[in-house]
């Protein structure tokens, strides 16, 4: 059934692809719609650090968009599907600016030789910075088929025509209309126009809704293909040989047993030792038989040791942002307060593991991979496995999650490099140890905030330094009049080595976890030492309407009254602002005080991302950010030591469950005034915070390292 | 051992010559070609695996194909008749109780199984009933809701 099996996943690629090969493409791309852009798109994002020569988004419109003789429109983005519903969001931003049904458009998505370039899909940016730059390409388009119906139609001007469902029709005289399928079929046109205007907020009819997601049926039916799932005729599928410990160097090595597997073949490659066969369980089986002996790294940190390392390696601090003089805020303020927050290693565990499968012809290595970065992964590939970029193509199917975590495609390299050496197809699929052992952690790290008060509980003086979590969202957002904000490290590869004992990388809203649970923690305990409300101690520090508005949405609807904590009812609080939106939660815990476990027994979370793209699909991310972060708020901690990964599956590693759920309620604030901002995140972030407030309302015991494990938590309320 | 093997499988007949140790979720995914059914942890601990055997779920991932000789086995791909979804998979897409759907196969045949045994579950029996199956997106409180609806619970339970 192999045979059958590959031919179906060719029917469906071809068919995703629209069936048209790159050189195909090209020519249709060039025979189509052809129009400029005057702008570009990417500058009100760049980064400092853009290096010249940086690709950018595509200025020619028809990279991104493709109206067929049966009037679908396909519709071309680098951005990946890794559950966030960017396939559905994306589809209603082009239905909505060309005027077509939403029906209509195929989304074809992660293809490097058919996409336009992209960077990657992080940071919550798909509708933030992406969806402009489509809703931009479309609304172009449209103009230009506006004007090429009033030429077909023979009218004077594009002025009283109207579009439905991709059809154009003169407000006249509805009998003279004309279909965009019509109007592009066959015909070259190169036009330039410039500045068309999006749509209003108030013209949207399809932005605002939300219809089936475009990945729903592939989901139910088990038909949705991840990387995987991809089998080419003649598939070997490889497992490798891993160290027993980040640094463990192989001292010696006897795969004579595995190569007796009738069928296996054992390869070396440099550092790679694999084992390849027709079935991935006895490929697997074949490496069980492998002995190697590997030397034990040098003695290292293990997961208590590592906040003192941590503190001690950390390269000198950076200032992030300074205001006020702290000197004078010393002198002002009659109660300082000193806390250090802690947060240890997390693994993003996405279900589907990191997979690949790599298949070369006629010089050409086409790889499915399942990534976030599929552009990256193509120049990496290509240094790899010694292709030209252009020989190398980059498919994304279905990401099974990604959290930041499939960022780094390392599978994919060693899926490459094994079919050039065997010259067949090679799949590779990392084991859940393999995926603990290689991810990329959130990193450990530690927060000191000092800060001061005066008489009248006024909030003038915050000193604050993170250390190794990174400057993301690091500056307080609450009106202070003497304060600064220092960071060192990161989770980004700008780190000096020997800091973390394995990789770290971005996690979900990579650094605002670790920054938010620190200040939201510390404001909370300085509203407690006043005797104050934590809502009407923040309200009174904050001028910010937008903030104001999700704290009084989401207390609002949990029915908060008053009181300072330690209040015995377990109410928690803590506000946020990631990729430009504004979220605030508030949780009830009980606290067994006994076991030390905590009970989230209900969240309400309030959401101001400006205008929403689809309240359904943000409102599933934000329940999904909600519950994960109860992971790493309670449980989740990568246990290590001396470069080993202790933690090497769901037995020990605990993710979210079912009976963790509280009662999750999403508020949406209405904001058609403000540009569509971020919403695959924000929540996550605070998480920690909100738990770590309800327990200390609950209980009096304020505590400062995540995870907030029942051995921590009940060490706590011993000390009081 | 490598030896016939013959069962039922998503209601056909299936023989395979394999070795009886093999466990079936390979034998599914890469001799069958039915790879709805997903590797997650390899060890029983995550329910992406799930499929059921003569009526009750499974961890393919931990079941020898030796195991299944002569029973029935339904897997995703074996729940919609004739083109239409089974209402399990039909609550499951008016919820969207999925985000990157790679646990969904095996939460929605884990819950087959529980309305096999139970046809109207409360919340806590659902909640109780899958409670190792995981799932990283966080789409938990849909997929109850979900399958209460497909049960035709009235929502709340117990």
């Amino acid at each position: 059934m192999h045979g059958d099996d590959w031919n179906e996943t060719v029917e469906i690629a071809a068919d995703v692809a629209t069936g048209v090969s790159r050189r195909e493409f090209l020519q249709l791309a060039g025979a189509g719609l052809f129009i400029f852009f005057a702008t570009d798109p990417m500058a009100a994002f760049q980064e400092p650090s853009r290096l010249p020569g940086r690709p950018s988004y595509p200025t020619d419109f028809n990279a991104y968009l493709r109206i067929a003789g049966d009037g679908r429109v396909s519709c071309f983005v680098g951005k990946v599907e890794l559950g966030q519903g960017s396939k559905t969001a994306l589809a209603q931003l082009v239905a909505e600016e060309l005027d077509v049904s939403f029906d209509s458009v195929d989304m074809v998505m992660g293809d490097t030789d058919l996409c336009p370039w992209d960077m990657g899909t992080f940071g919550s940016l798909t509708i933030r910075q992406f969806g402009p730059v489509l809703r931009a390409a479309a609304a172009e388009a449209r103009a230009v088929l506006l004007q090429m119906a009033a030429e077909n139609l023979q009218l004077p001007s594009a002025e009283h025509l109207r579009v439905k469902d991709g059809v154009v029709t003169y407000a006249q005289d509805e009998h003279k209309s004309v279909s965009y399928a019509k109007l592009v079929e066959g015909k070259r046109i190169e036009r330039h126009l410039e500045k068309v205007p999006a749509k209003p907020v108030s013209a949207f009819t399809v932005i605002g809704k939300a219809p089936r997601r475009k990945d729903a049926l592939d989901k139910v039916t088990g038909k949705a293909r991840y990387a995987a799932d991809m089998t080419p005729p003649g598939t070997l599928h490889a497992r490798i040989l891993r160290p027993p410990a980040h640094g463990a160097t192989l001292k010696e090595l006897d795969t004579a047993a595995a190569e007796k597997v009738p069928g296996a073949r054992v390869i070396r490659d440099g550092e790679m030792i694999a084992v390849l066969h027709e079935q991935p369980d006895i490929a697997d089986r074949a490496l069980g038989l492998i002995r190697a002996r590997f030397e034990p790294p040098q003695p290292s940190e293990d997961d208590r040791t590592i906040f003192d390392h941590l503190l001690k390696a950390a390269p000198p601090l950076q200032m992030v942002d300074e205001k006020g003089n702290l000197a004078e805020g010393e002198k002002l303020a009659t109660l300082v307060v000193e806390e250090t927050y802690l947060n240890s290693y997390v693994a993003h565990a996405a279900m589907e593991t990191h997979s690949a499968v790599a298949a070369i012809e006629g010089g050409k290595l086409t790889v499915w991979a399942s990534t976030q970065t599929p552009f990256s992964v193509r120049q990496q590939l290509a240094q790899a496995a010694g292709f030209a970029p252009e020989n190398v193509r980059v498919i994304t199917p279905y990401v099974g999650g990604g959290f930041g975590g499939k960022s780094a495609s390392r599978q994919a390299m060693e899926a490459a490099r094994l079919a050039k050496i065997t010259g067949k197809p090679v799949q590779v699929v990392w084991d859940r140890a393999e995926e603990f052992f290689y991810d990329t952690f959130r990193p450990a790290a530690v927060v000191k905030i000092r800060s001061g008060l005066d008489d009248a509980g006024k909030l003038l003086l915050w000193d604050y330094r993170v250390y190794c979590a990174g400057d993301r969202e690091a500056r307080p957002f609450y009106d202070i009049p003497h304060q600064r904000t220092q960071s060192s490290g990161g989770w980004g590869g700008d780190n000096p080595p020997g800091l973390h004992p394995f990789a770290v990388g971005p996690w979900r809203a990579p650094s605002v976890n670790t920054n938010t649970f620190a200040r939201e923690s510390h404001i909370d305990t300085l509203a407690s030492k006043m005797g104050r409300d934590p809502l009407e101690f923040r309200l009174s520090h904050l001028s910010d309407p937008r903030m104001r508005g999700v704290l009084l949405a989401a207390t609002g609807q949990f029915g908060w009254k008053p009181a300072p904590a330690p209040s015995g009812r377990g109410f928690g609080l803590a506000c946020a602002i990631y990729s430009g939106t504004y979220v605030a939660t508030v949780a009830e815990v009980a606290v067994d005080k006994s076991t030390g476990n905590v009970d989230v027994k209900r969240v309400v979370c309030a959401q101001d991302q400006g205008v929403t793209v689809n309240p359904d699909g943000s409102r599933q991310q934000m329940e999904g950010s909600i519950t994960m972060g109860l992971g790493y708020a309670l449980a989740e901690e990568v246990r290590f030591k001396d470069g080993a990964v202790l933690d090497r599956n769901f037995d020990t590693y605990q993710i979210p469950r079912f009976s963790w759920l509280p009662r999750i309620e999403t508020i949406l604030i209405e904001n058609r005034e403000t540009p569509a901002s971020g919403c695959g995140e924000p929540p996550i972030v605070t998480t920690g915070a909100v738990v770590a407030n309800a327990i200390f309302d609950a209980t009096g015991a304020r505590l400062r390292q995540l995870p907030m494990t029942p051995a921590r938590l009940k060490a706590a309320l011993l000390r009081g | 051992m490598r030896r016939s093997i013959s069962f039922t499988l998503n209601g056909k007949p299936v023989q395979l010559t394999v070795d009886d140790d093999r466990m079936l979720l390979w034998v599914l995914r890469y001799d069958l070609g039915l790879t709805g059914t997903k590797f997650g942890c390899g060890t029983a601990l995550c329910g992406s695996c799930t499929v059921i055997v003569d009526d009750e779920a499974m961890r393919s991932c931990v079941t020898a194909v030796k195991e299944i000789a002569g029973k029935q086995v339904l897997t995703i791909e074996g729940l919609s008749r004739e083109g239409r979804l089974h209402p399990i998979q039909e609550a499951f897409l008016n919820h969207h109780a999925f985000q990157c759907g790679y646990c969904t196969p095996g939460m929605i045949v884990n819950a087959y199984a529980l309305l096999l045994k139970k046809a109207h579950p409360t919340r806590e029996e659902i909640i109780r009933h899958l409670d190792d199956n995981l799932c990283r997106c966080g789409s938990h409180t849909r997929i109850v809701d979900a399958i209460l609806e497909a049960a035709g619970s009235t929502k709340g339970g117990a």
